[in-house]
């Protein structure tokens, strides 16, 4: 290219580059990826995070779908099924090792094991699931070695009730029967008169000769000898139902007692009876005899509705709290953290206690744990607000639109505030487990009840599993394994969110 | 820097004093427990609370309890759990089993916490770093009553290493007494290291990418000597602050842990003042479960001052 000499160039040359049309900047060729989708990917990134969000999924499902799935409900309480252990009785038949109601017993004697053998040959059902281990034991007495056996033995919790006296109206007992002949399953066992079998009377689930002590008198064959009662003029009532093989007619289901029905039920079936079908506790029982699987996700459904609400109130008052303190400053700034200084100093079992004491008669139990947790919940949010409001406010695009006369409210809600949300939100997330917790440890603690409004919460299965923790551990096990479960993925996936919505502040924990 | 101490210090007192006035004021409003008529104690109460000035207004009956602590220290007479006892005597016979349970536990947990943070900051995205950050999240995240479970069932149920609950007794530093409160020890531990390892690495990651550490690598200090004698020494200035903090912590204790060890310390007497109504007991318990968690935040804010030279020059403009 050769030089030449542009300095005077005449006006007639010049010529627009666009005269009828617009000047356009070129069309994006990828697509725009906003703040929301950014964040999402980053957190899709984050493995830990994202199987969090999938576990925390399945525990908000379990707690919609197992009170549903549960063929009970919370105010369902057994009497007799108290601390039993997880049991499905099609399961049970299969024989897998779970699920079957088991529970280690040691070193039973040969005349537990004798007592077992009764139960199961009167019933039909074999409490003793397997032998698991034999203790000899050599006692010499008189000169003579004396050996005796002693058996660690895994027992069915549900077959091992057996037998049991049960005092029934007419009424009730002639309902029973037809109960029977229409199913064809027997629950009314012949009775036994107690002089029959050494006077013991607390024990329904002997119905052989037995010794004084209790122990059984066994035959040539090492066969039970029957000890039911045939004698008709002691009958409650007129028996018209099934009857056990062997019985030729002559045995005696009943005995009177004061104007009603004395009779030994077998207890597995009339549970059937009672309530329709078999035992089934996919998690077993606690101590009040609740299904601990209908109990969890009620307890959890509570939690959580509870949490997410309050949630929402502190994070609605914090954020106006935090905007009034961070645009303002000064004097309003000072005045305001003094006064959340003071909330927060009180501790939350006060704050609750009196809450409940002074309340809870007014505005009910879950009112007042509310207010308590509103009380001093939205501090921690309002100091967030306060400093993301710092933050923004000095910069230039606030005095651009203070310049254009932007209101305050205007200033803080519209030009402020959209900038904190990322942070806000993620500490939401963040927030709901500590109520989780808290909530969790109040009801555990017993200074809030709430199992007349929710039916019951987690921390008060746990409080209730604690009792028997080394002889029932499933009633402790699987709230505590729920509650864990839910804190970790909640935790996990609040951190995720947060990494995701604020990159900068990744793997720095506050 | 004194003058800053003193401000803070006066600023808590006032503070804790408003807090008192509002609880006992709130606490005087509650309908006072009936005494049975066959009470024996019943005319020594009535006629403590009337000198108690129940009959007053709420704010004399404030200044009533302000004077009656501050010449006398009189907390009050329980009125339900240990009928005619002075609160104090009490609240002081429970003090020492809730203090060395925490003494014991934050002895030997904060070295170990510290030391965790350090490796793992140290290891950064490596998988050891990985593998102890998601411990330590997944340890903060469980609620503490499932630690004791879990500590009772395997320790104490299946292992019989330990016994169920605390020994009585008021050998506070018997072996005996150590071992039986071992389980408590154990179930409270857990939490405080998780605590401590996350504050130290998160501290010391970000030390370790300033540029003073690069430029004591470039003035010739092995990777060591610059993490030793600079690195840590600025994590500490915010880790040292929460072991003070923690070491104030100590008098508080747990409400939970001491229920399901049966330690006869502050947070069952606190628990049982609530559940039994008794509101003198319940006021004292109040006042210093605040004043607690008061002093421990002011204890952290001094020290960071006393730590950190440039907190503390910058004080004194």
């Amino acid at each position: 290219m050769s030089n030449e000499n542009y300095e005077r160039i005449p006006a007639e040359k010049f010529a627009f580059v666009q005269e009828d049309k617009k000047l356009r900047d070129k069309a994006l060729e990828t697509k725009a990826r906003g703040f929301f989708a950014d964040a999402m990917l980053r957190f899709s990134k984050n493995k830990s995070s994202v199987i969090a969000a999938y576990i925390l999924l399945f525990l908000i499902l379990f707690s919609i779908v197992s009170p549903i799935l549960s063929p009970y409900n919370v105010r369902d309480t057994d009497r007799r099924y108290i601390n039993f252990p997880e049991f499905v009785p099609a399961i049970a038949d299969m024989k897998l090792g779970f699920l079957d109601g088991a529970r280690t017993m040691d070193s039973q004697s040969d005349n537990a094991m004798l007592f077992w053998r009764g139960i199961a040959e009167e019933t039909g059902r074999d409490p003793v699931i397997d032998t698991l281990d034999t203790h000899e034991t050599v006692v010499k007495r008189r000169g003579k070695e004396i050996t005796t056996y002693s058996y660690d033995i895994e027992v069915n919790m549900y077959y091992s009730i057996g037998v049991v006296y049960k005092t029934f109206s007419y009424a009730e007992y002639q309902a029973l029967q037809d109960w029977q002949n229409e199913t064809g399953i027997q629950a009314i066992r012949p009775y036994v008169n107690p002089e029959d079998i050494s006077g013991i009377k607390d024990n329904a689930n002997i119905w052989y000769k037995v010794d004084s002590k209790g122990v059984a008198e066994l035959d040539e064959n090492g066969n039970f000898i029957p000890a039911y009662a045939t004698d008709p003029s002691k009958a409650g009532a007129e028996y018209n139902s099934i009857r056990i093989p062997g019985d030729d007619g002559s045995y005696v289901y009943s005995t009177a007692k004061s104007g009603s029905v004395q009779c030994r039920i077998d207890y597995y079936n009339y549970y059937q009876y009672l309530n329709g079908r078999e035992p089934t506790f996919v998690f077993g029982t606690n101590v009040m005899g609740m299904d601990l699987f209908c109990g969890i996700g009620i307890g959890a459904r509570f939690s959580l509705l509870f949490a997410v609400l309050v949630s929402a109130i502190n994070l609605t008052i914090g954020a106006f709290y935090g905007a009034a303190q961070g645009y303002y400053g000064g004097m309003v700034d000072m005045t305001l953290d003094r006064i959340s200084d003071i909330l927060s100093g009180v501790p939350f079992v006060v704050v609750t206690t009196l809450f409940q004491l002074h309340l809870a008669q007014k505005v009910g139990v879950v009112g007042s744990f509310l207010f308590a947790f509103v009380l001093t919940g939205w501090i921690g949010m309002a100091a967030l607000t306060r400093r993301q409001f710092y933050r923004f406010k000095g910069q230039e695009f606030i005095l651009a639109a203070r310049t254009l006369g932007a209101s305050d409210g205007r200033l803080m809600f519209k030009h402020i505030f959209p900038n904190a949300i990322g942070s806000i939100i993620t500490s939401c997330a963040l927030v709901i487990p500590g109520v989780i917790s808290s909530e969790t440890s109040m009801t555990y603690l017993g200074i809030v009840d709430l199992s007349d409004f929710a039916g019951t919460t987690i921390g008060t299965l746990l409080s209730q599993g604690n009792g028997a923790a080394t002889t029932a551990p499933h009633a402790m096990l699987w709230p505590s394994l729920f509650l864990g479960l839910l804190m970790i993925s909640f935790n996990l996936f609040g951190n995720g969110l947060r990494d995701a919505f604020n990159p900068t502040t990744r793997g720095v924990d506050d | 820097m004194f003058k800053y101490a003193l401000q803070r210090t006066a600023y808590m007192i006032l503070v804790l004093f408003i807090i008192t006035l509002i609880c006992f004021v709130l606490i005087r409003m509650l309908p006072l427990p009936a005494l049975g008529p066959e009470d024996p104690h019943a005319q020594v109460i009535e006629m403590r609370r009337e000198a108690m000035g129940y009959n007053e207004p709420y704010l004399v009956q404030f200044w009533i309890f302000l004077k009656n602590i501050f010449t006398k220290w009189d907390w009050g007479l329980s009125e339900k759990l240990y009928i005619g006892q002075d609160v104090w005597q009490i609240f002081l016979n429970k003090l020492p089993a809730t203090m060395v349970v925490n003494l014991y536990s934050i002895i030997w947990t904060i070295p170990i916490g510290i030391a965790l943070g350090v490796f793992a900051a140290l290891k950064k995205n490596t998988w050891i770093d990985y593998t102890i950050s998601t411990l330590t999240m997944v340890v903060i995240s469980v609620p503490s009553f499932v630690y004791a479970f879990l500590v009772q069932y395997i320790f104490c149920f299946k292992l019989r290493w330990f016994p169920f609950v605390m020994k009585g007794g008021t050998d506070w530093f018997s072996w005996d007494m150590f071992v039986s409160m071992v389980p408590a020890i154990l179930s409270l531990s857990f939490g405080v290291i998780a605590g401590f390892t996350r504050t130290t690495r998160a501290e010391l990651t970000e030390v370790l990418t300033s540029e003073f550490m690069l430029l004591a690598r470039t003035k010739g200090l092995t990777k060591a000597q610059a993490t030793v004698r600079h690195a840590l020494r600025n994590c500490f200035v915010v880790v040292v602050p929460g072991i003070f903090g923690e070491f104030i912590g100590i008098l508080g204790g747990s409400l939970i842990i001491e229920g399901i060890f049966a330690i006869p310390g502050v947070g069952g007497l606190t628990l049982n003042a609530i559940n039994g109504l008794d509101y003198n007991i319940f006021m004292l318990s109040t006042v210093f479960y605040t004043a607690i968690g008061l002093a421990a935040g002011l204890v952290v804010d001094i020290s960071y001052g006393f730590i950190d030279p440039r907190i503390r020059v910058g004080s004194k403009k």
